[in-house]
């Protein structure tokens, strides 16, 4: 794949992407409109990140992609080879050794460092999108801080459920100032929004970019008395033990028997490398 | 027992040479060229040009080759490639006055200078299955007659004498460019016009229907429906004027619709607009009438809240590359989502079961 450039995109591409990424950091939490490219992979399927990791990426990274919080998932895999085929930079499952990280619906359990980047794909970028469909008005409500609709929205919640019953994609205040999809990662990620790292979030087919720079104030919608809870399986890990990390659900067999993992699939395996052993690990070597 | 899922990427290779089997089919059939597609399927090839924005015959036909005739992933081939395409300039605008026609009608006058000329069509054609071309597709050679070598007028320009047609704003300006820039809006007609000449051809033909029947009706008559051929010219800044690169196929579709007047104008025909890429008659249509019921408010027209007035629902939802890929990406795994809807779902059930039981056993 020779005829491409490094990372695909062609320089004045990365540069338009570029300014859109600075501009978003400058502005933490404003979706920045840039002009989005038509991807070989489909809209949908994380054309943002690869755009975004595509802009970030220089030869002397180290890259790890995630979905779901796992390195071999499907789609991962895929955007994984498409970089190691177009740009030949170094890959990894290790959370610790990538400089860059592009995710998928999860932030990794192994807190991230200042010399990181991560990268979400995002589907729908703008938080008040299902409140109201037209983006003239939307974006109307973010220039005057107009955020009363999703504060109602929260408050219906609770008078029909008890709870605010939103439990991905939970909606942030970046900095005091715009509130931010955080991308469709679990409540139970949204604690980790304020860290060292840079945050960079792309969404290809809505052509927006918006990002959180490190050490950010990100403050999860909630109540003085329904305040927010982040939430996983009660239960610890079976495969590793952790009782800290996020669980994917497994069916085991026709009567109901289940078992819960670790969703981020590095942090799993290093555990258990350390020695640390779940209810079903025996079983599971076999 | 849990097998950690392992082997992603074994099983994209398999399942990609798998698929290049089925697309090749068996192999006691003997493989399609391009060139079969090319000069046998020209209409698939039209569409896939027209939606991919790219008019390359011979490009398009791998593509529908390589995406095993499903068109949509063929325009989505084509428009992955042309993104990497570096952009050496602009084309002079087309003078499709110029156009040589294969085939110009009018629905609104008997005739006209430069006559009817029907041209290849399915017009008129009985839709029985022709059983001799599963045995033997020869034809013989169809009739031929001099080509007109004048150039023939556009039908609305006879309307314009008369004044009775709306003229439309002349402009210098360079028009906007919908893959260079995000789109926004409220956006402008030149930019409506870019979206649905790409914008797929199920959906414009649909919103063009709901026009007919009553959401926004804007009695849309074909005022000319004219396919040929034009020419592309460049301004080559070393030679200081403009030469011609290549021609291309088109397909316009000029409506001429009613207009009651309003308030500061008075009772005129207004025009609708359709130009696509090779001959694609009902995309051109179709794209007329959308464009007419678009144009509602510069016309100073009510607002009818039909779905075909609405410049961001239409534009928003005309592409069927974006369209197909968030559609089919909930393929992808969600477990991770799903998984805290299932716990929240529990959750709230455990408490709605705590709320009720405990003060039954009070009462």
């Amino acid at each position: 794949m020779n005829e491409y450039n490094f990372a695909y995109l062609d320089e004045q591409t990365k540069r338009m992407i570029r300014r859109a990424i600075l501009k978003g950091l400058a502005v933490p939490g404003y979706q920045v409109p840039f002009a989005s490219r038509e991807m070989p992979m489909p809209y949908g399927w994380g054309t943002g990140g690869v755009q975004i990791s595509a802009a970030t990426l220089t030869p002397e990274d180290t890259f790890k992609v995630i979905d779901q919080g796992a390195d071999d998932t499907t789609n991962a895999v895929s955007i994984r080879k498409f970089f190691e085929i177009t740009a030949g930079v170094e890959t990894t499952e290790e959370t610790k050794k990538a400089t860059v990280i592009q995710t998928r619906h999860r932030i990794p359990e192994a807190k991230l460092r200042e010399d990181q980047i991560i990268v979400y794909q995002v589907p729908i970028p703008e938080p008040l999108r299902f409140l109201e469909p037209r983006e003239t008005e939307t974006r109307k409500m973010h220039s005057l801080e107009e955020y009363g609709l999703m504060h109602v929205k929260l408050y219906e919640d609770i008078s029909q459920h008890g709870a605010i019953s939103t439990a991905y994609a939970y909606p942030v205040k970046v900095s005091g100032r715009y509130v931010m999809d955080p991308s469709p990662i679990p409540k139970f990620d949204n604690p980790k929004l304020e860290m060292d790292a840079i945050q960079l979030f792309g969404a290809g087919r809505e052509q927006r970019i918006y990002a959180v720079p490190p050490h950010t104030e990100v403050v999860s919608l909630d109540f003085e008395d329904y305040p927010f809870e982040a939430t996983k399986a009660d239960h610890p890990c079976d495969l590793c033990g952790a009782e800290d990390s996020y669980l994917d659900e497994v069916i085991l067999d026709d009567t109901g028997n289940r078992m819960f993992v670790c969703s981020d699939t590095d942090y799993c395996r290093s555990r258990r490398a350390a020695g640390h052993v779940g209810r079903l690990a025996g079983e599971g070597a076999a | 027992m849990y097998v950690a899922v392992k082997g992603g990427e074994k099983a994209i290779e398999n399942a990609h040479a798998w698929l290049a089997e089925e697309r090749r089919g068996s192999t006691d059939v003997a493989e399609l060229s391009i060139a079969q597609i090319r000069e046998q399927l020209g209409l698939a090839v039209n569409r896939v040009m027209a939606e991919g924005s790219l008019f390359d015959p011979e490009l398009a036909a791998l593509a529908i080759k390589q995406a095993r005739g499903d068109l949509i992933e063929a325009i989505f081939l084509i428009r992955a490639y042309r993104t990497t395409l570096p952009r050496f300039g602009y084309s002079k605008p087309m003078e499709t006055g110029q156009m040589a026609c294969d085939r110009r009608i009018s629905a609104t006058f008997k005739d006209a200078p430069g006559g009817q000329v029907l041209g290849s069509t399915f017009d008129y054609t009985h839709r029985l299955l022709d059983f001799k071309l599963a045995a033997d597709g020869e034809v013989a050679p169809a009739p031929q007659n001099p080509p007109c070598e004048d150039p023939t007028l556009h039908i609305t320009e006879f309307l314009r004498g008369e004044n009775i047609i709306q003229d439309e704003p002349r402009s210098d300006d360079a028009p906007g460019d919908l893959t260079r820039e995000p789109m926004e809006f409220p956006s402008n007609r030149p930019l409506r016009l870019q979206s649905l000449a790409r914008g797929d051809e199920g959906f414009v033909l649909g919103m063009a229907y709901s026009t007919q029947r009553g959401y926004a009706r804007n009695h849309a008559f074909v005022g000319e429906l004219r396919i040929g051929k034009v020419s592309v010219e460049m301004d080559i800044p070393e030679l200081g004027f403009a030469i011609e690169i290549g021609e291309v196929e088109l397909t316009e579709c000029e409506t001429v619709n009613q207009f009651k007047g309003s308030k500061t104008e008075p009772p005129q025909f207004t025009r609708g607009y359709g130009l696509v890429f090779g001959q694609s008659e009902r995309k051109s249509i179709a794209m007329a009438l959308l464009d007419r019921a678009l144009r509602w408010e510069e016309l100073g027209e009510d607002n009818l809240g039909a779905p075909a007035q609405d410049e961001e629902f239409v534009l928003s939802h005309a592409d069927n590359i974006q369209a197909t890929g968030f559609l089919e990406h909930i393929k992808l795994p969600h477990y991770v989502d799903f998984q805290s809807e299932l716990e929240l779902v529990r959750k709230l059930r455990r408490e709605a079961e705590g709320r009720n039981s405990p003060k039954e056993v009070a009462e």
